[in-house]
Formats: structure tokens, C-alpha cells, sequence
């Protein structure tokens, strides 16, 4: 035996060796569950056709010159006006529901996204502040969310809409400030925890400012939660816009999201004209079905405590 | 030289049951290059003299007398921006668990060079050039490649160096160590210790190693200060302490350490538990465990001696050399 073999270092050395790395063994385990990849599958499908719309569908649906009144409610396979295959029929205006569809998919998933990634930034800055300062700061940001968690989301949105008009802009705004408090509450508990580490003390013992400690120290360690909270939160941010609409205080006809089609299809449906309500009401269950399977999924994954 | 002279330090923490007095009134001096070791039992109050120094008292404690000299400038009172700027700078901590002292998902390269650059302005480069010199210092292994890991591909005693490199980056003139072993096998334990050590050597910096371990300080400190109760008892040279414990307490402590030469003697025990910190008695905090206590010790008593400084009444009589 040589002195090398015995000294301490090598097998310390030796033990830092990769096996997989984290990313891979994410993926292994987010692949156990095969219902989970299905919705992926199907989550992905979805965008990639809602990205792709302008250049996959036959007609233009906010484009008045290409919608034509002739082809108003006709039922899914009926020629249009225009010489292609209305597939899946088309609305009370004469929109081709495929195209327009997909141009709901698009407005839905934008309005969803951009209301969730604002309200996610807000909330988790809220939430780190009230964490990290705590004594008075913290009980007077967190009673605000408790006041706001204590009213239905759907509620302070309808209020809002209510008072601010319709359009994309103010339905993004009605959706942040229904959906922050959510993210504060959960950051909050998440950087409690982590605060009490040693490594924040130690952040601190480096002499770093408080912004960084908060930021580049706590913020990584809070992201599996907030990731989880994000899907499920953009989804039902989703299903809230759509619900807006479908009350006729969201979007207006002429920017036709899911929820403005599925309530144009409404007075249809009593004379047998299921479509107009039925597909997009498809889309929109797979959209936000999906979403929440890729969302319990990456909690479970992401969860140290559900390991087995 | 003197790099840290503290002068009856005294840090309170207000509480509504009252005034935890957890350092009421320590004195010691530190020079260039020298290790002291504080020894005492959990609550006596050598991890709070430690946060002391580096002004992170947490709320509802705070310094509330004495004084904390540093290079002779006084930190009792700077303003959170200077005291910002001495930690991770000119003094440095490190702490009991390395599990727990390195942020979890960032990579030891970014945490390294983040301690640099918070205190100097230097370009990205020299700084993880100066990170990676900084853990071969230590006697890590091929550091670029630990640079790139992440702390949980490390093992204890070696994130227990990072951790050393990480204080020693900027060049501290004093190291508060609270407990660096605590969590380490004993082989790691003379490892880590003698890496601290060497380097202090090398730096020429001044350490407070913090412990409950007399076993650890006899062989790593130049001086110890004994701490019961948020006084320090005894305080002396390491040999001098060891050989001659002059306070009951410090007595007690060196006869609860197992030892060859008295294999199979019972362990002597220091019977009682540590006071309530709320509620201590007048006078010595020790006399309800003490074996010599008398009606002299409701008074409290004060550190006598030269050199070899002991706070009681009836201190064990000098073993003459």
C-alpha cells in the first residue's frame, strides 16, 4: 500500500463523481408516470398548434373580409363559402371553429401566461420581502393576502372587469391582482424556511447586502414550489379569463378566446347546433387538464417529502 | 499586536419574560496569529460573544454594553453598512455544520466568487482564479473541478474546507469559528484542525475557536477562555489551563473528559444542570453545583490572578511546577 492510497482526499475525491446529473434524474422521474407524459404530449400539442395557427388554418377569424356571413353556423364538413372543408363547423358569424379554435387556444394561453409570470414576479417579490424582513412588515403583507385569499378569485376579477372595461390588458391586470396573493403566501412559507438555514447566515457573515442574500440565496431554494404554484395557477388563470368572458365581461366577440366562443355557441345549442359551444369547450378542458396533470406531476417530483 | 480587544462585553436579549443576560461582562485580547479557545457548555453564552463581534445579534438581542475593539476601532455602534463591509472581509466565520453553511443550489465557484467580489472590485477571472488557490490551500484536490460542484457532491470534512477557504478568501485579520468540528468524524475533526490551524499560521490571522470540546482547544489554542453562565471563569495559557484548572467549573469540565490514564475510574460529573438564564442566582452562577461553594459566593465574585485569571472565591490552589 502506498502513502497516495491512504490519504483521506482520494476517496472524497473519488465519491464527487457524477452518476447522472439533476436535470436527468428530473426527467427519469417525471417519466414514471405515464399519464403525466400523456398530458405533456398533449400540452405541447396544443401550443405548438396555437403558435402555428396563422400558418395552419384556412381562414384569418379577426380578419372581417375573410369570414363570410353565408357561413354562418354550419355544421362540422360543410364546404365554405370559400371552397375549403369546415371540419368542425363554423359560429354564429361565420368563422371556421378550427381556425378559430386555435386562434382561441392562442389569446387564452397568452392571457394565462402573461397574467401568471406578472403575478408570480409580484407575488414572490412580496412574499420574499415579508419573509426575509418578518416583525411588522411581514404581519402587514401577509393580512392584506389573507384579506384578498378570504374573497373567491373569480369574484375580485368580475369586479374588477367590471370597473376597469373589457380587453387583453385589463383582463391581465383583474387576473394579477386576483392571483398574487396566492404566490406571496406560498414564497412567504417557503423563504420562512429558508431564512432559518445557516447558509442565509452565513450569506450574511460574507457581508453580503440583503438583496443579494434575498435574491441570489433564497429565491433558488423557494423555486420548486413556485414552479408547481405557477402551472396550476396559470391554468386557472385560464379557466378564470375564460369564465369572464363566457359572462360576457372579458374579451369582446371580435377577439374570440375560448370562453367568447363557448358563450357565442350558448343560444345555438337549444336548436341542435352543439359545435360552436362543444369544441372549443374541448379545447379548452384538454388545455387546462393537461396543464394541472404536468402540474401535480412536477409537485410530486419536485416534492423531497412524496419521495418513496 | 493586537487585532481584537474585547472589554466587558455584555449582550442582552430582551425578552417579555425578562433580560437574558447571555454575555454579561467578557474581557479578552487577541493578537496577530493567536488562537483562543472558548470553551463552555451550550447557553453559556460563546456563540453569542461570537455574533457579537460580527454585529449579527439577532432581534430582540442586542450589544448593550462594553466594548468591541478591532484594530482600536470600536464596532459596538458602527453602522450596519461598516459592519457589512469587516464581515466576510477582515473577519470571517465559519460555522458548526457544513451541510448547512453553503446555499444548497449554487455551485461552489459562484459562492466563492460572490465572497470575493462583495468586498473587492476585482474582475470575474481573478477572482475564481483566487477562489481555486484559496481551496488548494485548504489541500482540496484538483479544485477546478471542485469549483464546479455542486455542495451536495461533497463530503463533510470537504465542504468543512470549503467553508475555511471561504473565510480565509479575503485575507481576514481574525476568524470566529463556532464549533467547526462538532459535526465531523474525529479523523475529519484533526483534519479540519489542522488545516485552521495552518492556515491562521500561514495569515497570519487571529481565530476564536469556539467549542464544548477541551479536548479539541488543548491542542489547537494558545489560550483559553472557560465560560459558564455568560462570564468567563477562567482564562489562561492553554497549558497553564489544562494543567492547573484553577476554577471548580473548569476542574469539573477537565474531569468529564475520558482519559487513558484513568481508564476504568468513574467519570467525575458536574452534578445540577446550567442555570436558567432568566433567573440567575447572585453572586456566582456556579455555587449551586459547586462542591466548594460557601456563603462568600452570594457575593459575585471577581477574575483575580496574573495572567491566569479565575473569577472565584475558592480557586483550586496552583500546582507548583
Amino acid at each position: 500500500m502506498t502513502d497516495q492510497s491512504l490519504n483521506p482526499e482520494d476517496n472524497t475525491a473519488a465519491q464527487a463523481v457524477l452518476v447522472e446529473t439533476p436535470f436527468q434524474r428530473f426527467v427519469s422521474e417525471y417519466a414514471d408516470n405515464k399519464i403525466a407524459v400523456v398530458s405533456l404530449v398533449v400540452l405541447v400539442a396544443i401550443v405548438v398548434l396555437a403558435i402555428l395557427a396563422p400558418w395552419i388554418t384556412p381562414q384569418n377569424p379577426y380578419d372581417l373580409a375573410q369570414v363570410s356571413i353565408m357561413d354562418a353556423a354550419q355544421p362540422p364538413g360543410t364546404e365554405a363559402f370559400d371552397g375549403y372543408t369546415m371540419w368542425l363547423g363554423s359560429d354564429g358569424a361565420g368563422r371556421d371553429l378550427y381556425s378559430a379554435i386555435l386562434y382561441g387556444i392562442r389569446i387564452s394561453l397568452m392571457v394565462g401566461l402573461a397574467s401568471g409570470l406578472i403575478a408570480l414576479i409580484i407575488g414572490t417579490a412580496i412574499g420574499l420581502v415579508a419573509a426575509y424582513a418578518g416583525g411588522r412588515v411581514d404581519t402587514l403583507i401577509m393580512r392584506a393576502v389573507d384579506l384578498q385569499l378570504s374573497f373567491p378569485a373569480a369574484l375580485i376579477a368580475l369586479m374588477l372587469v367590471a370597473a376597469l372595461g373589457r380587453g387583453i390588458d385589463k383582463i391581465i391586470i383583474a387576473l394579477v391582482v386576483a392571483q398574487w396573493a396566492y404566490y406571496a403566501r406560498t414564497v412567504r412559507a417557503t423563504a420562512l424556511v429558508e431564512s432559518a438555514k445557516e447558509y442565509v447566515e452565513a450569506a450574511r457573515c460574507l457581508g453580503l447586502s440583503h438583496g443579494r442574500v434575498i435574491f441570489k440565496h433564497v429565491l433558488p431554494n423557494c423555486l420548486a414550489p413556485l414552479i408547481v404554484i405557477g402551472t396550476v395557477q396559470t391554468a386557472s388563470a385560464i379557466a378564470l379569463e375564460s369564465t369572464l368572458s363566457f359572462l360576457g365581461v372579458g374579451l369582446r366577440q371580435t377577439e374570440p378566446s375560448l370562453g367568447v366562443l363557448i358563450s357565442s355557441g350558448r343560444e345555438y345549442i337549444i336548436s341542435g347546433r352543439y359545435w360552436i359551444s362543444i369544441f372549443p369547450g374541448i379545447a379548452l378542458l384538454l388545455t387546462i387538464v393537461s396543464i394541472n396533470l404536468v402540474g401535480d406531476q412536477l409537485r410530486d417530483v419536485l416534492n423531497p417529502r412524496l419521495k418513496k | 499586536m493586537t487585532v481584537l480587544s474585547v472589554e466587558n462585553l455584555q449582550t442582552h436579549f430582551f425578552t417579555r419574560a425578562g433580560v437574558i443576560k447571555a454575555v454579561d461582562g467578557v474581557d479578552f485580547k487577541l493578537d496577530r496569529g493567536e488562537v483562543m479557545g472558548l470553551v463552555g457548555e451550550s447557553g453559556s453564552g460563546k456563540s453569542v460573544t461570537g455574533f457579537s463581534i460580527l454585529g449579527l445579534v439577532d432581534q430582540p438581542g442586542r450589544v448593550a454594553g462594553g466594548s468591541i475593539r478591532f484594530h482600536g476601532e470600536d464596532l459596538v455602534g458602527k453602522s450596519e453598512e461598516q459592519l457589512r463591509k469587516l464581515r466576510g472581509g477582515k473577519i470571517a466565520m465559519i460555522f458548526q455544520d457544513p451541510m448547512m453553511t453553503l446555499n444548497p443550489v449554487l455551485r461552489i465557484d459562484t459562492q466563492m466568487i460572490e465572497a470575493i467580489k462583495a468586498h473587492e472590485n476585482v474582475s470575474k477571472r481573478e477572482a475564481w482564479e483566487r477562489a481555486r488557490d484559496g481551496l488548494g490551500a485548504v489541500g482540496i484536490p484538483s479544485p477546478e473541478e471542485r469549483l464546479r460542484a455542486y455542495p451536495h457532491q461533497l463530503s463533510g470534512g470537504m465542504r468543512q474546507r470549503v467553508a475555511i477557504a471561504i473565510a480565509f478568501l479575503n485575507n481576514p485579520d481574525l476568524i470566529v469559528a463556532d464549533e467547526p468540528t462538532t459535526a465531523l468524524d474525529v479523523t475529519i475533526q484533526a483534519q479540519i484542525i489542522h488545516v485552521a490551524q495552518k492556515m491562521c499560521h500561514e495569515r497570519g490571522a487571529a481565530m476564536i475557536w469556539i467549542t464544548h470540546d477541551l479536548a479539541v482547544v488543548a491542542g489547537l489554542a494558545n489560550r483559553i477562555s472557560v465560560m459558564y453562565a455568560g462570564r468567563v471563569v477562567e482564562q489562561g495559557d492553554t497549558d497553564d489551563v489544562i494543567d492547573n484548572p484553577r476554577h471548580p467549573y473548569t476542574v469539573g469540565l477537565l474531569g468529564s473528559v475520558p482519559s487513558a490514564n484513568r481508564r476504568g475510574e468513574p467519570l467525575m460529573q458536574i452534578p445540577g444542570m446550567t442555570p436558567n438564564m432568566l433567573n440567575l442566582p447572585t453572586g456566582c452562577a456556579f455555587q449551586a453545583r459547586c462542591s466548594r461553594a460557601s456563603d462568600a459566593c452570594k457575593q459575585a465574585p471577581v477574575p483575580s490572578g496574573e495572567g491566569h485569571l479565575v473569577r472565584c472565591f475558592h480557586p483550586y490552589e496552583r500546582v507548583s511546577a
